[in-house]
């Protein structure tokens, strides 16, 4: 995309994430009404000055549910995405740095796992630790684990023969210096962007498990879980599933977009 | 392309597999939920458990469990599905078909759409053409699969238009009308987000082509713009595209298995969902071995044919 393009969904990609981190962090304060409460008089309402959103099947303020319900879904794929870079980076790190049989070792199991499809993978992890937010958020860390450590391997290698590394080696400092202190950080960019991306992918999986209903459990108002839950009601009121359908795909744009913005700062020759 | 390099990638394959087969065995042996339990459902009583299980062999050790397991599959048998008392190999061998017909309906599709939706876009880079292909391929890459299908049943099999049945199966042996408006829901679903990735990273490759070296040659030759794109730019760019194509049959292996529930059609992805329920471990195994070979054998399929496609990488 020339400049004008890339900036503009760059811009476009920092406003949705602001408004999506604002939503989960403040969301449940900002509510206007109860996310619970029933309101039989005015169930699947469409949106009007009451109900900015419409109402659903009990008659539960759709934006005071959506807004309740995204801490659960944003801070879900945060905290997998977290997790799993963290894990995914320390095995790639060794991996790399260690060289050797050990990274051989490592490579190979790494590809078995990668040879699993990623939501099958989760899937497996989730009904071996029983369903829930937090065995949902551990499982998809699982997941993500073996493709981040990949990242992070290759990342080092490229940095370890740079001449840097090589003055650092020459200079006699020690292997936990050179590693933490000349290659992590050289290594953390691709690291980080792969990250950003990740996230989005994460909170589409989270929300794909609350819809299987392998993730969040009523009440909760996680967004897939919501989907899942008016999904009966689609056809007489198609804003019940229209509304957190939409919010997921917002919020995965937005670190998709975002992310990809950050690539082509750190990485010129992307953004010809 | 050398026998050598066959061979080597033939082994790396069957060594992935054996991977999987350790991990896949590993996660479901640690699953909480007693098989034996389920089966009996809350009468059964600690006798009547511990008979079943030692029916099925559950009580033995996990790599006598194994070693069993390993060895049934080379000679071809799966076992035993401990809810459906069939043989694992004929419940997931129908299922393996009806998914295939699905998957390869998807992917043919997105191939045919998605490769010159990306040459479009890095022809005509900048112009509106370019930032309506983007913002599609950004929309697409960020629906789960679960919404875009929710949204497409809202329009396409709701009560106004009513176009598409919501949900069902019609093998194409029984008829292939029926086939065909079973499957356009959720082909058209794993579509969209397959479509997204792949003319996006066509996009990208095509650009960079176009950028280089030898296609300012072809143009300062004097060679008319389509023959530019045709003979020198398209060859150059289609390897790639078969690599992120054959990548993101992973996603598409991941796919069916919310699609197929969604849709209710009695493939893999709905079978593994019915398994994983009633902790019919065979089944789960069976299908996630098979789901890794076919994107195992994929890549392979790949590599042989980005090897044909450039010379560079045949010769390496």
């Amino acid at each position: 995309m020339p400049k004008a393009f890339r900036a503009a969904a760059g811009m476009t990609g920092l406003g949705l994430l602001l408004l999506v981190m604002g939503a989960a962090i403040f969301g449940p304060f900002l509510a206007p009404y109860d996310p619970q409460t029933f309101h039989p008089a005015d169930r699947l309402q469409g949106p009007s000055a009451a109900h900015w959103l419409g109402t659903d099947q009990f008659g539960r303020d759709l934006l005071s549910r959506l807004l309740n319900g995204a801490p659960s879904t944003v801070f879900f794929g945060l905290g997998a995405t977290l997790l799993g870079v963290g894990a995914g980076s320390i095995i790639g790190v060794i991996a790399g740095t260690a060289g050797g049989w050990i990274d051989s070792v490592i490579m190979r199991i790494l590809d078995g796992l990668l040879a699993v499809p990623e939501l099958l993978f989760t899937l497996l992890i989730v009904t071996f630790l029983g369903g829930g937010m937090g065995q949902a958020m551990l499982a998809v860390a699982i997941a993500f684990t073996p493709g981040m450590a990949r990242i992070a391997r290759s990342s080092v290698l490229s940095i370890r023969t740079r001449e840097y590394v090589l003055a650092a080696v020459a200079r006699g400092e020690r292997s936990h210096y050179i590693v933490l202190r000349e290659v992590l950080p050289n290594a953390v960019g691709p690291i980080i962007v792969e990250a950003t991306i990740r996230v989005a992918f994460a909170i589409m999986i989270g929300a794909t498990l609350g819809f299987l209903g392998l993730g969040a459990q009523p009440p909760s108002t996680e967004w897939g879980l919501m989907v899942a839950e008016a999904r009966q009601f689609m056809f007489r009121n198609a804003w019940t599933v229209a509304v957190p359908g939409v919010a997921i795909a917002m919020a995965a744009m937005g670190f998709n977009l975002f992310g990809d913005a950050l690539r082509d700062s750190l990485d010129p020759r992307r953004s010809r | 392309m050398t026998l050598g390099y066959l061979v080597r990638r033939l082994l790396a394959v069957i060594l992935v597999l054996f991977v999987v087969t350790f991990a896949v065995f590993a996660i479901t042996m640690i699953l909480p939920g007693n098989a034996a339990v389920m089966i009996l459902g809350e009468y059964g009583t600690d006798e009547a458990v511990a008979a079943l299980e030692s029916r099925l062999g559950l009580n033995r050790p996990w790599y006598i469990q194994y070693l069993d397991w390993i060895g049934g599959i080379l000679q071809g048998d799966l076992g035993q599905s401990l809810r459906l008392s069939l043989p694992v190999a004929d419940v997931v061998g129908d299922a393996f078909w009806n998914s295939a017909s699905l998957a390869v309906t998807a992917l043919v599709s997105v191939t045919v759409i998605a490769i010159p939706l990306g040459v479009l876009a890095a022809i005509k880079r900048g112009t509106v053409a370019d930032l309506i292909i983007g913002m599609f391929s950004y929309i697409g890459a960020s629906m789960p699969e679960f919404v875009t299908a929710t949204l497409l049943l809202i329009f396409l099999a709701g009560p106004a238009l009513g176009l598409f049945p919501a949900g069902g199966f019609v093998s194409l042996g029984e008829s292939v009308g029926g086939f065909s408006s079973h499957v356009v829901l959720p082909a058209a679903t794993l579509g969209l987000i397959l479509t997204a990735h792949i003319s996006r990273q066509v996009r990208s490759e095509m650009s960079e082509v176009l950028s280089s070296d030898y296609i300012r040659a072809a143009r300062l030759k004097g060679l008319r713009e389509r023959r530019v794109i045709r003979r020198h730019a398209l060859p150059n760019s289609l390897a790639p595209a078969v690599a992120v194509i054959s990548l993101d049959i992973g996603y598409l292996l991941g796919g069916i298995i919310v699609v197929e529930e969604i849709f209710a059609w009695p493939g893999l992805g709905r079978l593994l969902i019915y398994a994983l329920e009633n902790r019919d471990l065979p089944v789960i195994q069976a299908i996630t071995l098979v789901l890794a070979t076919v994107y195992a054998l994929s890549n392979l399929l790949s590599d042989i044919v980005i090897a044909i496609l450039d010379p560079r990488v045949r010769y390496a």
